[in-house]
């Protein structure tokens, strides 16, 4: 089933990542990781719901989103060190 | 038909995540690695989804994948400027071989005024 290697394939770039998130020498460095990570998770959970036919992995998606937006706008708030009602 | 077209797409999609990814290892500072990997990973998952849509035209599961496009073409580039004006301001210093932007000018003017 090529769906597999699909998704062998994205989870091999989050692994890419989590070499980033390790080593990475700043902790802007870190956070971009975590961005670009959030962003594959998306497209693993879309292919998932494709190959299992569960639509509720969809939802998840869509949710993981618009959470990992927000995660990254609160890291680039503290990361300028500026309080998170301005 | 539909299958094959929208496994291509997904195919596409993929090539643009891994040379992301690979962009984010190898480039030497942090705007370089963002840039790279902002701009790639953001396609790349939206042609997935794209690819998704086509395969299943519309059906609830099709929809779902355009919104999810929608979603990730919306707030992927925001958060990558949010993140590089924070990495500036924090004081990481650009790589010695980038051009000079003028933001550290900017950023004076924004204190003055």
């Amino acid at each position: 089933m090529i769906y597999y290697v699909f998704m062998t394939i994205l989870a091999f770039c989050c692994f890419l990542c989590l070499y980033r998130i390790y080593r990475g020498p700043t902790a802007p460095d870190r956070t971009v990781a975590v961005d670009i990570m959030g962003v594959l998770v998306v497209g693993f959970c879309a292919l998932l719901a494709l190959t299992s036919a569960q639509g509720f992995l969809m939802d998840i998606a869509i949710a993981w989103t618009l959470q990992s937006y927000v995660a990254v706008l609160a890291l680039a708030k503290y990361l300028e060190g500026k309080k998170f009602n301005e | 038909m539909n299958e094959l077209i929208g496994q291509i797409l997904i195919i596409i999609g993929l090539a643009f995540d891994l040379f992301g990814c690979i962009g984010l290892i190898r480039l030497p500072d942090v705007y370089n690695r963002l840039q790279a990997a902002a701009k790639c990973v953001t396609l790349g998952t939206g042609g997935i989804l794209l690819g998704i849509f086509v395969i299943n035209g519309f059906t609830s599961l099709g929809i779902k994948a355009l919104l999810a496009m929608v979603f990730v073409f919306l707030t992927s580039p925001t958060a990558a400027q949010a993140l590089s004006r924070a990495a500036y301001i924090s004081g990481i210093k650009p790589w010695e071989k980038s051009v000079d932007t003028g933001l550290e000018e900017e950023l004076k003017h924004d204190a003055v005024a």
